[in-house]
């Protein structure tokens, strides 16, 4: 393995992504028993993204996620059986059921929380690192946003924001071809959204977002680099869901050919040969990590699904913060 | 009691928090110490506190409402300044999907104690970007405080309240009441949201004005005394949370209610008002509510075009006499 990462860390940097893709899979399953109300964007097949990215934080660093935020949450280190359960709408959730599959938030592990405007998370990311400078901490800001994202005008905004001030954020654009149905290429003429962070001043780089470890690498100098004051860096991962949009979407827009491209190239497949082939761990370490994953999961749809429903009236409850509190 | 500006007044409670809380901080367009905000509120205070509390932005409305959000969600007390309340338009995402929801859509986990000032109101000809009264999209926002000081005593107090809160809170300005003075006190007060004042008391109609309609109505309230009718004003200093009691209490007295306020009529403060009333007090009424509000234009430059649709004293005391 070229990279000086400790098998420590390479180990917990599979299990991550096999967790997040294990746990989607559940998701996708409990919809289709009719547990899950609304909508789903599952992360699955963009794994590497949020674990690339988040192994390189400390759990006083912060991210801010988008509809697609089960990855981040997990990557972040929130508990399985919390979001689950938020999934689900119980009382037990991260947001007492009143967030669901888009609005998850765990401010003890430092995730401010996904916002399901698409590019509202940038400008909100931008104002943490705001906050952290002002207070003098040397915090970082990973801010998850898609390509679709990246035509907002708050991508403009607070990235310009974020490179004149110098805040410690890090803009992850997760490029998975498509914003819902429209391909990128339809529009922007750029092919790299990374191209876009000359305009601000600030270093931008693609990069394979289905290879952790080049994630991993990446994000590490984009982390370095803003923990001392250098300011923002505008990565972009190229990557691709498994799924459709929502749970809705057969996703019958893309080409065969391409789904089965990138099919191939799944983030979780490939690492795992990596780490095989490499003799970094062994073929039973692995199935002993996918076992305990395995349980974990069944343990958090245990728990969401045995949580109780909130009691209809807590609806009016947290409209304020108390005033008892003024 | 000495008299300073309103404009001042706001400037005290800024200068006085900041000293206070380390962690108050100011943002918005030419707020710092080239400009000094376009109605120099900040002047004075980034030589005071830096550049770095005093912060001047790029023109960048959604971004400065989401640096707020941002800021406020990891521990600083952001406000943040917009420079004409029409711009709000611009923020409007990060102020009534973001900073107004996350307490709740996020179960209660984190506060978000920011303030946004900016300055509503019509009367000096720059038209129809800049001239708007805007309350209504807020209100209909839950999760937002709302403020609408018409006094530099209001203002101050009000303005400390809302920066010491965990809410975020909108508040209200008018760009005709900056210069206008009033007795403020050199020791420190606070005035609590939720509760009206009474400035006129009167026994045969109630008006409900806000910000600078506040004056109109008390200047018709003068007048329409010399002709022998009692005027009680009531002004709810904040619509968010609103003081139903006191109005409800003024109505029951005097039977008769007229609301002022400077927004259009439709779906407006006046609206909103009249209805709460209509809802909890229609028996105590001996006459229909009425409503003196902009009549859904947007304002026009030319002078005698914008007086028309600006309620003055006239009309305030026209819609009086229609129901005494």
């Amino acid at each position: 393995m070229q990279s000086n990462i400790s098998k420590e860390k390479l180990v917990e940097m599979y299990k991550k992504m096999f967790q997040i893709r294990c746990f989607e899979e559940k998701v996708f399953e409990l919809y289709a028993q009719n547990l899950v109300p609304g909508t789903i964007h599952l992360y699955a097949g963009e794994e590497a993204v949020a674990v690339g990215v988040c192994s390189n934080l400390r759990k006083d660093d912060y991210i801010t996620s988008t509809h697609r935020g089960h990855g981040h949450c997990i990557a972040k280190g929130a508990q399985l059986k919390r979001i689950m359960a938020e999934i689900l709408g119980k009382k037990t959730g991260y947001c007492k059921g009143k967030g669901g599959s888009m609005h998850i938030a765990d401010f003890d592990v430092g995730m401010l929380g996904a916002t399901a405007v698409v590019g509202a998370g940038l400008p909100i990311a931008m104002g943490a690192g705001l906050s952290m400078k002002l207070k003098g901490t040397d915090n970082v800001v990973a801010c998850f946003f898609g390509d679709g994202a990246s035509n907002q005008g708050t991508f403009h905004e607070a990235i310009n924001m974020a490179a004149i001030w110098k805040l410690p954020v890090i803009f992850v654009c997760e490029n998975n071809i498509y914003a819902m149905g429209t391909r990128q290429s339809t529009v922007m003429l750029t092919e790299n959204i990374a191209d876009r962070a000359i305009a601000y001043g600030i270093p931008g780089v693609a990069v394979d977002g289905n290879d952790v470890l080049a994630v991993y690498e990446v994000a590490q100098k984009a982390v370095e680099r803003a923990r001392i004051g250098e300011g923002p860096t505008l990565v972009e991962c190229k990557t691709y869901r498994h799924k459709g949009h929502s749970r809705i979407d057969p996703a019958k827009y893309r080409p065969k050919e391409e789904v089965a491209e990138w099919l191939r190239k799944d983030p979780i497949k490939q690492f795992k040969e990596k780490l095989l082939q490499e003799n970094v761990v062994l073929e039973a370490e692995i199935q002993q990590i996918e076992k305990e994953v395995l349980t974990e999961i069944e343990e958090a749809v245990e728990f969401a699904k045995e949580s109780p429903y909130p009691s209809p009236e807590e609806a009016l409850e947290d409209v304020y913060a108390q005033i008892s509190e003024e | 009691m000495r008299k300073i500006a309103y404009r001042e007044a706001l400037r005290e409670a800024l200068r006085e928090e900041m000293r206070r809380d380390s962690t108050v901080f100011l943002l918005g367009e030419d707020i710092g110490r080239y400009w000094e905000g376009a109605f120099k509120v900040t002047k004075g205070l980034a030589e005071e506190f830096g550049d770095e509390r005093v912060r001047d932005t790029p023109i960048s409305e959604s971004a400065i409402i989401g640096a707020a959000v941002g800021a406020a969600i990891t521990g600083t007390r952001p406000v943040a300044e917009i420079m004409f309340g029409d711009l709000t338009a611009l923020a409007m995402d990060q102020i009534a999907n973001q900073a107004a929801k996350i307490h709740y859509m996020f179960g209660g986990q984190v506060k978000v104690p920011l303030v946004i000032r900016t300055p509503f109101g019509a009367g000096v000809n720059i038209a129809a970007h800049h001239s708007q009264s805007l309350e209504a999209w807020f209100l209909h926002v839950p999760g937002l405080y709302m403020a609408v000081p018409s006094t530099p005593y209001d203002a101050k107090g009000l303005l400390k309240v809302a920066i010491r809160g965990c809410n975020p809170v909108f508040f209200c300005e008018h760009k005709l009441l900056y210069p206008i003075e009033g007795e403020v006190p050199e020791e420190e007060y606070l005035v609590p949201f939720g509760v009206a004042d009474l400035k006129r008391e009167g026994s045969d109609v109630t008006i409900v004005a806000t910000l600078y309609m506040v004056h109109k109505a008390l200047n018709a309230a003068e007048k329409l005394g010399a002709e022998g009718i009692s005027v009680e004003v009531v002004d709810p200093r904040t619509l968010a949370p609103l003081d139903k009691q006191t109005i409800i209490s003024s109505v029951k007295k005097t039977g008769r209610l007229v609301i002022v306020s400077e927004d259009c009529k439709t779906a407006g403060v006046s609206a909103e008002i009249a209805a709460m009333v209509a809802e909890e007090a229609i028996d105590y009424l001996d006459a229909p509510i009425k409503r003196v509000a902009e009549p859904d234009t947007p304002i026009p430059f030319s002078p005698p075009l914008e007086q028309y649709v600006i309620p003055n004293e006239k009309t305030i005391a026209k819609a009086v006499k229609e129901i005494t």
